[in-house]
């Protein structure tokens, strides 16, 4: 007889769409999602987890893509006693065909508890639930059908991007060649965890960073653009003649006040010199006002979140990259693989790279990376006289004699 | 029976013929974009214009349902649909007349459209009690529970400017909740319990100290163990999550804090860290009332004071963290003041403040 579910009852009430109900409907046919609603009440009666660490569990090959998840209470959740998680590589943007979906969901209904999580916050589309037996089966499936899995654990995390050129008119470059690219470069990365810790790539297409990349990734890749913002002075009097209050809610909200709108002329200027790209004008009249021509990306290191040292935004390294699709990237991989050699030799055990650039310095990471230091690396030079002198600086100062 | 071995390192299978042909057609060309009404976008390129309808779902998602999203598309959108970073499914058609009654029908069955524009997004979070062995609160839960209150705001796109709500259920905060405009973060508040014969068995003694941020763990030779400095563990659950055998969870005393006025983009102002309004609520299942009634009076006094095109923190920006404790009725205690690793930029220098009541 089913178990009454009173808190979760709860939770299947009100406008917002009901995770209760999504597990119910996997639950009618597969008995590790019912199990699952069980051990669910329990713990909202509870308020506390019924799942201990993950074991190490994969795929011939592989040391990633599957994070093993047991519950603490086999004896009361038999059904749940392994109910691992598996990663599929998402498709750059997240673009699928109906036929995907149909796909994805009956080699999970064949291998797994039905349940989803579309999507990851990494990116991936996540599996959540099924039996270390069922593993090399599900990936088989994938595998012929045309999908692999995502990273886990100390690996290169599967990579995501904005939609970008896909429908969106800020793409500075093109996020999702860019990303199908580099997840297909670093495939070796990707499935085999060899790191001290994870690594991130997070890809965004102009500076309103829709996928969070400063965030959370230790390499952050921005789209900019290095010349004029494009103005369209007609669609300007359009706003105008509409009614949009120009002055204050686009000039007024500049940062460095670079714009002005004469209201005579229902004109705007842009003095594109001081313009920190910040998007807040194109973002208000994405008719009027159009990103530059010149594009490319901008490279920030050492995003993530708070555990350990502290949480940290990604720091501007390289101000403007050209993102060359003929080039196959090059530029860009360079930097990333002199950069993860760089972490990989120095960090300790589970030490992101923001981490390590704090401990050692970012004076010897752009030594080790071969960047020259920029005053865009920084919000203000150092407060304090305690800086390091080399012999290096002994030797370009005598003309090289030393 | 293993029926052999599939190919490895294939990747992802290629985006291109995934999208819809006009994006295809408009393919880094793209115009503008208008937002026609809460949760539908029309971007325009010169071969023409794309309809997106934008539906809020709880991430967990059963295959049922994922299959009627297919249908959906296939009847409405030639089978095109795609994600969003925020758990949206967004439908995607170049027929204007497809989204009245595409919308109708998704509605029908219970799946909202809005989340575009100057609205509250969809909220991002993490796997709660549902799949994880760290999480110091539930998270489909509490988002479930706060979105019923918060439905509205999901709707209407007339906010100050846009929203992001985030959630994560333990300091690991998988996803970037430490950069929203509201987030709440499921917390411990006692020191882990040391399990000396289980750490022996199976747990590297170096990593362990290694992963505290504090320093506050010391080996224990004698237990082949460690022992934890209470005065100056903060809870973190690093350790725990390098050795099973220092289990924090606690549930009388484990529960939710909530942070405030961070943000990602760069649009205007620079992206900023969330930063600490309320430091414990308790965990209050099925329903978490403090919660939900916290959230709402957060996002209450931020749609009455700010500016238009203000997001949370710069309206804080602007009246000064002094002023927003105020207006939001908050107690400020000492948990607000930074005493962690970065913490002395943040004290305020000079006598420039607001005298508040």
């Amino acid at each position: 007889m089913a178990k009454a579910r009173p808190m979760l009852d709860e939770l299947k009430k009100g406008p917002w769409p009901s995770f209760v109900k999504e597990i119910e409907k996997s639950a009618a046919k597969n008995e590790q999602a019912a199990a699952l609603l069980d051990l669910l009440e329990d713990s909202f009666e509870e308020k506390r987890v019924h799942w201990k660490h993950g074991g190490i569990v994969g795929v011939r090959g592989y040391g990633g893509g599957v994070i093993g998840r047991y519950t603490d209470s086999p004896e009361k959740y038999p059904a749940v006693t392994e109910f691992h998680t598996v990663r599929v590589n998402q498709p750059s943007g997240w673009f699928y065909n109906s036929e995907d979906i149909r796909t994805i969901c009956d080699i999970w209904e064949k291998h797994g508890s039905g349940l989803t999580n579309m999507h990851g916050a990494t990116g991936d589309i996540v599996l959540l639930g099924t039996t270390t037996d069922h593993l090399q089966d599900c990936f088989n499936d994938f595998s012929w059908a045309g999908w692999d899995l995502g990273g886990s654990g100390s690996n290169f995390r599967t990579p995501s991007c904005c939609v970008g050129p896909g429908r969106c008119e800020y793409a500075c470059f093109d996020t999702l060649d860019f990303l199908y690219n580099i997840t297909q470069a670093y495939q070796m990365e990707l499935h085999r965890p060899m790191w001290p810790y994870k690594s991130k790539i997070k890809v965004s297409g102009c500076p309103n960073d829709c996928i969070s990349a400063q965030a959370r990734a230790d390499i952050s890749v921005l789209g900019t653009w290095r010349d004029a913002i494009q103005i369209d002075q007609a669609e300007v009097a359009n706003y105008a003649d509409a009614g949009f209050d120009i002055e204050n809610l686009v000039c007024g909200y500049s940062p460095t006040k670079c714009i002005s709108f004469d209201a005579d002329k229902k004109e705007i200027t842009v003095d594109n010199d001081n313009c920190v790209k910040c998007m807040h004008c194109i973002n208000e009249m994405p008719k009027a006002l159009h990103v530059g021509k010149e594009k490319g990306a901008t490279i920030l290191m050492g995003g993530k979140a708070t555990i350990v040292q502290s949480a940290f935004l990604s720091w501007v390294v390289v101000p403007f990259m050209p993102m060359d699709k003929e080039n196959d990237y090059e530029e860009f991989k360079e930097l990333v693989e002199k950069t993860w050699e760089w972490w990989d030799e120095n960090a300790k055990v589970r030490e992101r790279l923001g981490e390590l650039i704090y401990r050692k310095g970012m004076r010897e990471f752009l030594q080790a990376v071969e960047l020259d230091p920029i005053p865009q690396m920084v919000k203000h030079p150092r407060e304090n006289p305690y800086y390091f002198w080399y012999p290096e600086d002994f030797e370009k100062e005598n003309g090289g004699a030393n | 029976m293993i029926s052999q071995f599939a190919p490895t390192d294939i990747g992802p299978p290629h985006y291109w013929d995934k999208m819809p042909e006009i994006s295809k057609k408009n393919y880094g060309q793209w115009q503008y974009h208008e937002y026609l009404q809460s949760g539908v976008m029309k971007h325009v390129g010169p071969e023409g214009a794309l309809y997106t309808v934008r539906v809020g779902s709880p991430r967990l998602l059963s295959i049922e349902t994922l299959r009627w999203f297919a249908d959906v598309a296939d009847k409405y959108c030639d089978g095109k649909l795609r994600f969003t970073s925020r758990h949206n499914v967004e439908f995607l058609t170049e027929k204007e007349e497809n989204i009245a009654p595409m919308i109708a029908e998704l509605e029908a069955e219970g799946w909202p459209v809005g989340g575009t524009g100057k609205s509250l997004k969809n909220l991002i979070h993490t796997q709660g009690w549902v799949h994880c062995h760290s999480a110091a609160t539930d998270a489909s839960g509490t988002v479930k529970a706060v979105m019923d209150d918060l439905f509205e705001y999901f709707k209407r796109d007339d906010l100050p400017a846009k929203l992001k709500i985030s959630m994560a259920c333990c300091l690991n905060m998988c996803g970037a909740v430490h950069c929203s405009d509201i987030a709440w973060v499921g917390i411990h508040r006692k020191i882990p319990r040391v399990i000396d014969e289980e750490v022996q068995n199976g747990c590297e003694i170096p990593n362990i100290i290694a992963s505290c941020p504090k320093a506050a763990i010391r080996p224990n030779p004698k237990a082949k163990s460690v022992t934890i400095d209470e005065s100056k563990c903060m809870y973190c659950g690093n350790c725990f999550s390098v050795c099973p055998a220092l289990p924090i969870a606690d549930p009388d005393n484990d529960g939710i804090a909530i942070f405030v006025g961070g943000k990602v983009s760069n649009a205007r102002t620079a992206p900023t860290f969330s930063k600490l309004a309320v430091p414990f609520i308790p965990n209050e299942p099925p329903r978490w009332d403090t919660l939900v009634q916290t959230i709402r009076h957060l996002v209450e006094i931020w749609v009455e004071g700010a500016r238009k095109g203000e997001r949370y923190g710069e309206w804080i920006e602007r009246i000064g963290w002094e002023k927003f404790f105020e207006i939001a009725g908050l107690e400020f205690t000492d948990k607000h003041i930074d005493d962690f690793t970065f913490s002395v930029k943040t004290y305020h220098v000079g006598n420039g403040f607001k005298f508040t009541k």
